[in-house]
């Protein structure tokens, strides 16, 4: 599907909808304003929980807080509806900011947990807070007016609805295709990788989360003013648990899943109101959540990605253009070659009783390409982790360009300048080539979450692009950019890598085995590669096993065996070095 | 507050506390093997305490509808995987574990139905009926995404619920009920009232912390258990089956659900949906425990039981609030001590 026929289908799209009340039932506009306020919270959902992999049960609670503030605001205290929304919007964005910044620290199920309880904390609240109407509500609140417009039926607040759910959605799609949006469809997947290029995910999280509690508190006061009513019952958990539903069924990595999946669940939930007391008259209704239980748990066996990816595979690919040339980021300013870039002090990791790296100083100098090697278990990858804050040294220092990073933070030993790839390839498989390398500049860029909305980012976004084409092509990947990641076989995966290490525009490059899985011709691809950028002025330590690859390359090698530094020189002189013979090869008698 | 009172409360709350224990410790047992957060574990608790008042009616309790129907549902699960493998001689097997064996305790409650058994095999017979449960949940809903993610299971596993609690209407219909009492004995300590209820409550959470740890701590099959949890190859290629492994699991935190049911139902009148909340602040002692440490999640579980017991008296419309907003610092200090590794996340 090319450019221009989304485009046909979203003005297609969006006229049906338009003129929807002038052919549907006003039964069925009723119908639709629910779907389309539901689905504006399965749509934060989807950006929570499928994009961002934190599964929230407590979001109808954020609905009711902001149904809550804005009931209280109009029909209690006599103001506009507007002045309900703010301060619906501001109440939701305090409460979310505040149990964000507390359990967001959580991982996966802990996390998950911990919604129910607050979700549930927060429900009872609304029955039992004074002022509130108890379990009996507030009723009578005043429909929303624009000027002098009062939205009463149904088929007007219609349009409102359904221009916020596309507004949002606009706004969203933009924000996951800016700076910010990438780091926040980095979050699935462990924090390692993302501290390791420079992106405070804690700080990324929170604003996700907020961001899904303030889209829950649009539809929250949209659902106010569209029923004039509101009580406890549809905070509860159980509401919590169909809006998750409706974004998992719909796709939950797909912002149309949320539309979809509420249109199906609420379309559903109608026929089986329906159906069922016909089948059981004396259900009363509960009947209704055990049939959509099950099918939840059946979809949840057999088809988790959803409906959308299902759909969508069947439809052609669109393949965006090549990113153009642009003007490029802004360089580092390369420290003059020779000196002492990077300064291993004694450094020391224990794992309990094991010694992993047992007081091993080295220094590596601008300019150069230091070897580090060693057999299996001598600790190598270890002194990767600690030089770059993955892990924390047990003791020792570590100094880069003159600073002491030791006790520094991942991504700011990141931003200071020290690029990495992994032992164990860390991509985002589900990402195409071009949006990984791309996350490599996230140091060297600004735009934050509203620029990124608002499609304010566009110029700083195209030179990122076309500074990480540059590095695809340099690599020899660039000859597919909008490829998935996950598709590479592992070799090329390493070498892309690399070239978002590169696209960071690091001082110092830490590579991890990157010749692992290559084959004999790009083995001396990558060796040019990277001699060519230490002509440029960078630095490289390489850890490799491939000892070829590492003698014809190096300037320097430092050798480790059982966590200790066992020889330090040239190629030539670590070669002859008996005390490596051994290591490698065994004692000689 | 004087101190008589507060020593009452904090009596209630033990009492309420060891309760939360006995349930606590059922998640963590299941979890620690499974990776489920067996969420409906609170209404399997509660309907342990809804067959009882039923047979003590003389009624044939709603339990046996439910056995027999996942009952059905499992082995016919159960023979369609075998028949795909073509594993023909384990059908015998398959229908005797599956089929007879969770209807045993549902024919002897349908034959006995109308006749008020003494109390002993009464309590004995509901529990029997309840067993069977989450086994067959396990294997109906579980055992098919065995290899999910824990918050896939999660999300599974809180939709069960609502099922459950569904279903929990349908069978036991929607009027609260509240057994007999197991003792009449009470005494006084310092002025203090204790009834037996709580003595027994106390002493069953203790006998089965025990039971807990000494199976996990020091016996072959609990350390298999635990290896299962951690790694299911692993333990696969040690000879482990996770398939039995999680079954076993299910089924001893369904003795300790139904332990607790048993035990509440004299005291607190108990619902088709009594246990969520029940099961979700026995919840919050798990979650102190880490969902990983048997005695810690013992005095968490304790230490909710007096919370609530206190915050009843200071503002009782606001007792669920606390309880439930209790868990937010736990987890900030949680979030600090507990080291989760990279491999729970997953893409």
């Amino acid at each position: 599907m090319s450019g221009r026929t989304s485009l046909i289908v979203i003005a297609v799209a969006v006229t049906a909808l338009a003129t929807a009340p002038l052919y549907l039932a006003p039964f069925t506009i009723t119908l639709m304003n629910y779907i389309g306020v539901y689905a504006l919270v399965a749509l934060g959902l989807v950006l929570l929980t499928g994009i961002g992999g934190m599964v929230s049960f407590g979001q109808a609670s954020f609905v009711g807080i902001a149904a809550y503030a804005t009931a209280w605001t109009t029909a209690l205290m006599g103001y506009s509806p507007w002045l309900g929304l703010v301060l619906a919007l501001v109440v939701t964005g305090i409460v979310a900011l505040i149990l964000g910044a507390v359990t967001l620290r959580l991982g996966g199920h802990f996390l998950s947990l911990s919604t129910i309880a607050w979700g549930l904390a927060i429900y009872f609240s609304f029955g039992n807070v004074e002022g509130l109407g108890h379990y009996n509500g507030i009723a009578s609140l005043p429909p929303i007016t624009i000027g002098t417009f009062a939205l009463v039926e149904s088929d007007r607040i219609y349009y409102l609805i359904w221009a916020v759910l596309l507004l949002t959605m606009l706004g969203s799609y933009n924000l996951l295709n800016s700076r910010a949006g990438r780091a926040m469809r980095t979050l699935r997947g462990g924090n390692v990788l993302v501290e390791s290029l420079g992106i405070n995910a804690f700080q990324v999280r929170l604003v996700t989360f907020v961001i899904a509690a303030m889209i829950a508190a649009i539809a929250g006061w949209l659902y106010a003013h569209m029923s004039r009513f509101v009580s406890p019952t549809p905070f509860d958990i159980d509401m919590s648990i169909e809006y998750l539903m409706m974004a998992l069924v719909g796709g939950s990595g797909y912002l149309l899943g949320a539309v979809v999946g509420s249109a199906l669940v609420m379309l559903l939930k109608d026929n089986i109101q329906d159906v069922l007391p016909l089948i059981m008259p004396s259900s009363s209704g509960r009947l209704e959540i055990v049939v959509f239980s099950i099918l939840f748990i059946l979809f949840l066996q057999r088809a988790r990605d959803g409906i959308v990816p299902f759909i969508a595979q069947w439809l052609p690919d669109t393949v965006p253009p090549r990113p153009t040339e642009a003007e490029p980021l802004g360089r580092r300013k390369m420290p003059a070659p020779g000196q002492v870039l990077l300064e291993v002090e004694a450094a020391e990791r224990r794992f309990g009783g094991l010694i992993a790296i047992n007081n091993v100083s080295f220094e590596v100098r601008t300019g150069e390409i230091l070897g580090l090697i060693g057999p299996n278990g001598a600790g190598k990858t270890t002194m990767f982790n600690i030089m770059t804050g993955t892990l924390p040294a047990s003791g020792g220092r570590i100094i880069f360009s003159g600073k002491d990073i030791t006790r520094a933070a991942q991504r700011d030993i990141a931003r200071a300048g020290i690029a990495r790839t992994f032992q164990h390839v860390k991509l985002r498989p589900k990402m195409t080539l071009l949006d990984n390398v791309l996350l490599g500049t996230y140091p060297r860029t600004v735009a934050g979450f509203i620029s990124g909305t608002l499609r304010l980012d566009r110029i700083e976004e195209t030179r990122a692009q076309y500074e990480a084409m540059k590095q695809l092509d340099r690599v020899g990947l660039g000859s597919r950019p909008y490829e998935l990641a996950g598709n590479l076989p592992l070799g090329n995966q390493r070498v892309l890598e690399i070239a978002r290490a590169l696209a960071a525009d690091p001082v110092l490059l830490l590579i991890d085995e990157p010749a692992a899985g290559l084959r004999k011709q790009e083995k001396l691809a990558l060796a040019d590669l990277l001699r060519a950028l230490k002509a440029e002025g960078l630095t490289i330590l390489l850890v490799e096993h491939d000892m070829e690859f590492v003698m014809n390359l190096v300037d320097r090698i430092v050798v480790m065996d059982f966590g200790c530094k066992i020889s330090e020189g040239g190629p030539q002189t670590v070669r002859n070095d008996p005390r490596v013979q051994e290591a490698y090869l065994g004692g000689v008698d | 507050m004087t101190a008589q009172i507060a020593a009452i409360l904090a009596i209630d709350g033990i009492a309420t506390g060891a309760i939360y224990v006995l349930m606590a410790l059922g998640f963590v047992l299941i979890f620690s093997v499974t990776r489920i957060v067996f969420v409906p574990f609170g209404d399997i608790a509660a309907f342990v305490a809804l067959t009882l008042a039923a047979l003590e009616a003389k009624q044939l309790p709603g339990t046996v509808g439910m056995v027999a129907v996942l009952a059905v549902i499992a082995t016919a699960m159960e023979l369609f995987t075998i028949m795909r493998a073509g594993a023909y001689d384990k059908v015998p097997r398959a229908i005797f574990y599956y089929l007879l064996l969770p209807l045993i305790p549902a024919a002897v409650a349908w034959l006995t139905s109308g006749t008020l058994l003494p109390a002993v095999p009464r309590i004995l017979l509901a529990i029997a009926l309840i067993l069977p449960v989450s086994p067959l949940l396990y294997r109906v809903v579980f055992r098919p995404i065995a290899d999910a993610s824990v918050l896939l299971l999660l999300i599974v596993s809180v939709a069960l619920h609502f099922a459950l609690a569904g279903l929990g209407l349908l069978f036991f219909g929607p009027e609260g009920v509240r057994t007999r009492t197991l003792t009449d004995f009470s005494m006084m300590l310092a002025g203090v009232p204790i009834s037996g209820e709580s003595i027994l409550i106390v002493a069953a959470a203790a006998v089965f912390c025990l039971m807990l740890y000494l199976f996990f701590d020091f016996t072959l099959y609990g350390k298999a258990l635990q290896a299962t949890a951690m790694n299911r190859t692993g333990a696969r290629l040690m000879g482990i089956r996770p398939a039995q492994a999680g079954a076993v699991a299910f089924l001893s935190g369904s003795v300790l659900a139904a332990i607790s049911g048993v035990l509440i139902a004299p005291v607190n009148t108990i619902f088709y949906d009594s246990g969520f909340i029940i099961g979700l602040k026995a919840f919050v002692g798990a979650i102190i425990g880490g969902l990983l440490s048997f005695p810690i999640t013992a005095i968490g579980s304790l230490f909710v039981g007096i919370l609530e017991s206190f915050a009843a008296f200071i503002s009782s419309p606001f007792k669920e609030v606390m309880v439930f907003s209790i868990l937010i610092p736990v987890l900030l200090w949680r979030s600090y001590t507990l080291v989760q590794a990279e491999e729970d996340h997953e893409e």
